[in-house]
């Protein structure tokens, strides 16, 4: 059974997008960090829906989804990065504290 | 309605020929027109062409075809029809459902009161224009000259007393808006506020007379009062002479009657045609008018209150009279004549002379409205309303002075003028009814009526100019009403020759007793050569007396005047001090109830009041210091702060900080994970 392997991988991914996420200061890291999750949680689903048939392919068809939103989501995101880059000329997430009270 | 009842008289019968048909079943038009016109013009008046003035006119000679027609129906056959809407019902006394209608009666005397309002009130309206181009406020004068005649329709078509009173008051308070015009002078104000409250003096007798009456009759309907007092209603009889003293109370209020009449010469303080239309058609007119429409109630049952009002009229038109031979304003000497022949018309009506007063009310309207508005026609001229400023005008202002010679020999009563006719008739009256005493008064009233007015005459239109500037006869559209309004001035003495029935149409006397009930009063059978003698003489002597005193120019009218005697003149001047006498007994006796109210107010009732107010006072500090205060604002006040303390405490953590968001966030599942995995 070779699910246990997949799944460490995934974990070890996802750990890994939790820290980018927490600790990178570079707008731009911290979006390929989330990718990184996002991609773990695919290979979670993949995994299991080899070990698990189903009859409609549930796991692939959801991966699919998760892809295409992604994409969708790092459209999104690197046009925000473009424009707070732009107008501040930095990156830097900790120079991007204006929402507060 | 009502079954007509006729005269027993043969020469009174007159047959009723029409009873209804489209003239008679839409005279409330007449009665609605003018209240239409009044609102129209309030409401666009400013932007039409003549501001309101068409609308007026208009009005009127919709009215006047109206009129005219019925007038020339009534002539020939005789009209009379009753339409009444009931609008409440208010009780039921002795068995009779009291009920309160509006509507409009269509008969002798309703139809001449037609008449003359709509044909006077029209060539008013239409001189007015040219009176009062570039005055003030044009639209609101037209307004009120058109509810002052609506209100006059709506009194003199009324069916029963309570819209006769409706009327009445409507009148009132046109006339205060009028007399009133020129509110920027303090003086017209007041009065304005003289004529409304001696009115009301008057009013006050007018609505107990006629509750007291309607109460007895169970109606207010005038046909059945008149039927009641016409068949010697057992109820009636024994309230008729309080309810008529009451109701001749009104009468003495609205038509000046001494001691009422102090606020008629004040009234002059409107524009001129308001003093035409009011003295000769509307208002002053509606006490003779009400006693006339009520005069079988005075004829046959308050026979014990008829000397009092004769003596009432009789010391009217004697005493007042008088009052215009000294007044230098040419508009109060009018104002005092129409006092004096309104007298007249109260003692002809109580002695029992329906058609002779109502005959003089006729006559007087025309040559009055003739006068007045040739006194307007002067003082347009001459920018003065004192004849010692005017003088020699006749020159200068043909017209008018050609139709104010007229209006003045036909007041004066010389043969065969209108005004001879009409007070031949009522000193034919005052004899045959036994009233001796006052006949040969008004024979001397005759002889101070032509006396005044040739000194009038005299004064304005003879001898030099005294006044400044160049006077110029006044535009076409004031004279040719003057013009048109000498004409019956002149000639409608034809309609009431004593014993004389024209062809076809009759005689006033016949044309007035087209009336539910039959009025039984007296009619002249002949000329009484003697009696009319007598009144030309006197009317010839005053008129060479005046002519001899006033003709020749001497200098000021004071000079003119101080040869007077002594003790008279200042006694007129003064007008009998019953201004001062009317101060007097009003302050005199009102001024003690007076204090003693203001006592009893200031140390009883505002004692009590004030108690009540500091108890009110201290259990309002209470709520507000204890209960509002420190209870209801302090949750308010706590809650709030508690919520102000927790957003400081808390918008800490909203530091902006992304990061420090996700880590929350990845905190937050990482508690939940441990919940679930090692607890549940």
């Amino acid at each position: 059974m070779l699910l246990n392997q997949f799944l460490i991988l995934a974990a070890a991914l996802f750990a890994l997008g939790i820290y980018g996420l927490l600790v990178r200061r570079n707008l731009v890291l911290i979006l390929l960090s989330v990718e990184l999750m996002l991609n773990a949680v695919n290979i979670n689903l993949i995994a299991f829906e080899s070990v698990f048939r189903s009859e409609l392919a549930v796991g692939q068809v959801f991966a699919i989804f998760v892809i295409t939103v992604a994409a969708a989501e790092v459209g999104i995101g690197l046009a925000i990065v473009i424009m707070i880059f732009r107008n501040r000329r930095s990156a830097n997430v900790d120079d991007l504290s204006l929402l507060r009270w | 309605m009502t079954p007509l009842v006729l005269a027993t008289e043969a020469e009174h019968v007159v047959e009723a020929g029409i009873t209804g048909g489209f003239w008679v079943d839409t005279a409330g038009i007449m009665l609605v027109l003018p209240f239409a016109a009044f609102l129209l013009i309030m409401a666009v008046g400013k932007r039409m062409k003549r501001q309101g003035a068409e609308i007026a006119i208009g009005a009127l000679a919709i009215n006047t075809i109206w009129a005219t027609v019925l007038f020339v129906l009534n002539m020939t056959e005789g009209v009379l029809a009753k339409t009444t809407f009931e609008i409440a019902r208010i009780g039921t006394v002795a068995g009779k459902e009291i009920v309160f209608e509006l509507g409009w009666v269509v008969d002798g005397l309703s139809i001449m009161m037609f008449f003359l309002v709509n044909l006077i009130g029209l060539l008013v309206f239409i001189y007015a224009v040219g009176y009062m181009h570039g005055d003030v406020r044009i639209p609101w004068f037209f307004a009120a000259f058109s509810l002052f005649a609506g209100s006059m329709l709506l009194l003199v078509g009324a069916p029963n007393l309570i819209q006769l009173i409706i009327g009445w008051e409507g009148v009132g308070l046109a006339s205060y808006l009028l007399i009133g015009f020129y509110w920027e002078d303090l003086d017209n104000v007041r009065a304005g506020n003289k004529a409304f409250l001696v009115n009301r003096v008057g009013d006050v007798g007018l609505t107990l007379g006629a509750i007291i009456v309607a109460l007895a009759v169970g109606s207010f309907d005038f046909g059945a009062i008149n039927l009641a007092a016409a068949e010697h209603l057992e109820a009636l009889s024994s309230v008729a002479v309080v309810g008529g003293l009451l109701l001749f109370l009104g009468a003495m209020g609205k038509s000046a009657q001494f001691p009422l009449h102090i606020w008629l010469p004040d009234a002059m303080a409107g524009p001129t045609p308001v003093s035409a239309l009011m003295h000769a058609a509307t208002m002053v007119t509606a006490g003779i008018y009400l006693m006339a429409r009520t005069f079988p109630l005075f004829q046959n049952l308050a026979e014990a209150a008829r000397p009092w009002m004769v003596a009432i009229g009789a010391i009217t038109l004697f005493a007042m009279g008088l009052l215009a031979l000294v007044a230098d304003d040419i508009k109060k000497v009018l104002a005092y004549s129409t006092v004096s022949q309104l007298g007249y018309m109260m003692t002809a009506v109580a002695a029992g002379g329906y058609t002779a007063g109502l005959f003089h009310l006729f006559t007087h309207a025309f040559f009055k409205a003739l006068l007045f508005l040739g006194a307007g026609s002067v003082i347009h001229a001459v920018h003065s309303n004192n004849m010692s400023e005017m003088g020699g005008l006749r020159k200068d202002l043909p017209i008018t002075y050609w139709t104010f010679l007229i209006g003045s020999l036909s007041l004066a009563g010389i043969i065969p003028l209108a005004g001879f006719w009409s007070k031949d008739e009522i000193l034919a009256t005052l004899g045959d009814e036994g009233y001796t005493a006052v006949m040969w008064l008004a024979i001397a009233g005759a002889f101070v009526t032509a006396f005044y007015m040739t000194r009038t005459v005299a004064l304005t239109f003879h001898g030099t100019y005294k006044g400044h500037g160049h006077p110029h006869e006044s535009p076409r559209v004031m004279t040719v009403p003057l013009v048109l309004l000498a004409i019956p001035a002149a000639i409608a003495g034809i309609f009431s020759i004593p014993g004389v029935s024209l062809p076809g149409i009759g005689n006033f006397g016949q044309w007035l007793a087209v009336r539910e009930v039959a009025m039984g009063d007296h009619h002249g059978e002949a000329i009484e050569w003697v009696l009319a003698g007598s009144g030309i003489l006197a009317a010839l002597a005053g008129i060479a007396l005046g002519w001899m005193i006033f003709s020749r120019d001497r200098g000021t009218q004071t000079a003119r005047d101080s040869f007077e005697v002594p003790v008279l003149y200042p006694l007129l001047r003064n007008k009998y001090y019953m201004d001062d006498l009317a101060n007097g007994v009003v302050g005199g006796t009102m001024g003690p109830v007076a204090r003693f109210v203001n006592w009893t107010n200031t140390y009883i009732i505002d004692g009590l009041v004030n108690a009540v107010a500091l108890l009110t006072k201290a259990l309002g500090s209470f709520v507000y210091g204890i209960v509002d205060q420190l209870g209801v604002d302090g949750v308010v006040h706590g809650l709030s702060a508690a919520a102000d303390g927790a957003g400081s405490a808390l918008r800490k953590m909203q530091t902006g900080r992304v990061q420090q968001y996700a880590a929350s966030v990845v905190g937050g599942v990482l508690a939940l994970i441990i919940v679930f995995v090692f607890v549940t």
